[in-house]
């Protein structure tokens, strides 16, 4: 599981920047929690998109995830980190596991269009029930880690870059096996798959699961971050949008990539708004569609070309 | 007493469910002609609404202020949606889509979500952040007395002019010989190309007709809303639930779609506020577990 260079480079960064992010100041670790937290779901969108699929519709699990967290807060005063990460990414799981058995059959924009009308109805159901918050959703108080509180967000800051790195490691470890190199075969040719002896409706319902765990997960984490939840930055179809942006952006081709796409994502989006705020939107839209025209690798593919594709896969 | 006040219940949420349907017909008409014919789900169809919208309020605004009559505000709505698909319409189909159209279906998808943010943003810039009203076009029309209950009727000519564009559409597609062009590119697009029909020429003017519907479902609601930021984010969604739920690519079921999703939304909204939004998308999931091609999708030729 250690010895390939990805997950070398992992265990390197993992620890070049939790060291790193001791001495950093404030607005660097904000960025880092917020990317981080999202890369985890784009991780699982990547997994997906190596198939060739496209959920429009997973800020569904996204949102799960979060208000897994506040009603653990609100209802049972649950404050620990793990606790809450863990209820975002089963309740998270649990729900992509069974909407798992009627998605493994659904391709192309039929599977984005169903992604896309189940998170609207939980998006419905929340905005309208005034006792999941409504419109203005929770505030969630400090999570607390093994029963202490911390004084400052480092320690949180550190978990998140432990979860992203152990959540990489098994993705990567996921990508190695049989199922895990079905990925891409299956996008390039399911009738052959299925001549080898597989099932591609298990091999994608396997990803479709693997994602919404993680996107629970991230959602769970943002949550924490963010310190709120609410239906319109969490729920709402815009957030799947820019879930799948982030995964385009990043690009398909190694479990690293998703975490440089979401910190790209990340200072790109605070740099848009200061720069310009009527038209972050504008310069978001543009860099996308420059991603898709000219780059459809996503970044990865610029660092792969930058290292004389020296990287494995 | 008691009978008559169910039966102006039921005529008022008959009424308002036809006019929401009949708005969502409207807008969801030229997204499924676009992808009936170019096989693309377009995302920015949304901005083609509020870009119509934005248009129509903004001219019906100024025209008041200058002194002109009211009564060129429906001049102004027709043209805002022309003017607005053509302009939107051709620059996005020769300046971006003609470069896609060997390139994924999902891919298209995701470059139209990315031209849909932009479009978003352009309007912010053009027209600014506060609201606009443009209610002199309701306000000339006044309001009628229906079976007892009072409606604007501005309203009720939206009925209208969704029956004009079904009427429209049918008479095209089934009575003009473009309409027999347009039939042939979408059953075989290459046998199409080989019989001679310009295929890059049908693909811009499909395109360009179904963004002025979506500009003129936009122009048209104009006066009867707040025209304000983020238009667009609701209504694309709502027309994908339309679409999805009468059959992609079919007029007809997009009228079906559209009324069905119409009249349900006006019950929930009278009788269950609650559920507004949940019932529109669990039909549409409904539907795309059931029956994923849609109510009344079109026969699809086989092809080898």
């Amino acid at each position: 599981m250690f010895n390939d260079k990805t997950a070398k480079f992992l265990l390197l960064a993992a620890i070049v920047i939790c060291v790193g992010g001791a001495f950093a100041p404030n607005w660097i670790v904000n960025q880092f929690m917020f990317g981080f937290s999202r890369a985890l779901a784009i991780l699982g969108l990547m997994v997906l998109w190596r198939t060739g699929l496209v959920s429009f519709g997973h800020a569904f699990y996204f949102g799960l995830g979060a208000y897994a967290v506040a009603i653990l807060d609100s209802e049972f005063g649950v404050s620990d980190v793990f606790l809450r990460l863990l209820a975002g990414a089963v309740v998270a799981g649990f729900a992509g596991f069974l909407i798992g058995f009627i998605m493994r059959n659904y391709r192309d924009i039929f599977f984005a269009m169903l992604n896309t009308a189940i998170s609207m109805v939980l998006f419905g159901i929340v905005v309208k029930t005034e006792s999941l918050g409504s419109t203005d959703g929770f505030a969630i108080s400090m999570s607390t880690i093994l029963g202490f509180a911390p004084e400052t967000k480092y320690p949180m800051f550190v978990i998140i870059m432990l979860v992203g790195l152990t959540a990489a490691l098994l993705v990567n470890f996921y990508l190695k096996t049989t199922f895990g190199k079905l990925t891409t075969a299956i996008r390039d040719n399911e009738i052959r798959v299925e001549y080898l002896g597989f099932s591609v409706a298990h091999a994608i319902h396997l990803k479709y699961t693997i994602s919404t765990i993680l996107a629970g997960g991230a959602g769970a984490l943002m949550a924490m971050s963010l310190g709120q939840v609410d239906p319109e930055s969490m729920i709402n179809w815009t957030v799947s949008g820019e879930l799948v942006f982030v995964t385009i952006l990043a690009g398909p081709g190694n479990v690293i990539a998703p975490f440089i796409g979401s910190l790209v994502f990340e200072i790109l989006r605070t740099y848009a708004f200061e720069l310009a705020p009527q038209a972050w939107q504008l310069i978001m839209g543009a860099t996308f569609l420059t991603i898709i025209f000219f780059l459809p690798g996503g970044i990865w593919s610029l660092i792969e070309k930058l290292g004389g594709k020296k990287n494995e896969r | 007493m008691l009978g008559g006040s169910v039966v102006e219940a039921a005529l008022t949420i008959l009424l308002d469910g036809l006019q929401f349907s009949s708005y969502l017909f409207i807008v969801s008409a030229g997204l499924t002609i676009i992808f009936g014919v170019m096989k693309i789900l377009n995302v920015a169809h949304g901005s083609f609404y509020a870009w119509g919208a934005y248009t129509a309020a903004f001219f019906i605004g100024k025209f008041s202020d200058m002194g002109l009559p009211d009564a060129l505000g429906f001049l102004i709505i027709v043209a805002a949606a022309i003017v607005v698909g053509i302009i939107l319409g051709f620059i996005i189909e020769q300046g971006i889509l003609k470069y896609m159209y060997e390139r994924d279906e999902v891919l298209i998808v995701l470059a139209t979500f990315g031209l849909f943010l932009v479009l978003e943003d352009i309007i912010l810039i053009a027209f600014g952040t506060d609201p606009y009203f443009a209610y002199q076009p309701m306000a000339l029309l006044d309001a009628v007395e229906l079976g007892g209950i009072t409606r604007d009727v501005y309203g009720l000519t939206l009925i209208g002019v969704a029956a004009i564009v079904a009427v429209g559409c049918w008479w095209l597609l089934n009575k003009t010989k473009w309409g027999t062009l347009l039939k042939a590119v979408i059953f075989d697009r290459e046998m199409g190309i080989s019989m001679g029909i310009n295929v890059p020429l049908v693909y811009t003017l499909t395109f360009i007709g179904g963004a002025i519907l979506g500009g003129l479902g936009g122009a048209y609601i104009a006066p009867t809303i707040s025209v304000s930021p983020g238009l667009g984010t609701e209504v694309i969604v709502l027309s994908f639930a339309v679409v999805v739920v009468g059959g992609m690519g079919s007029i007809a079921g997009a009228a079906i779609g559209s009324l069905i999703i119409g009249i349900l939304r006006a019950i929930a909204v009278h009788e269950l506020p609650q559920v507004e939004l949940f019932v529109v998308f669990a039909v549409m999931a409904i539907v795309l577990v059931f029956r994923p091609e849609g109510l009344f999708a079109p026969a699809k030729p086989r092809k080898i």
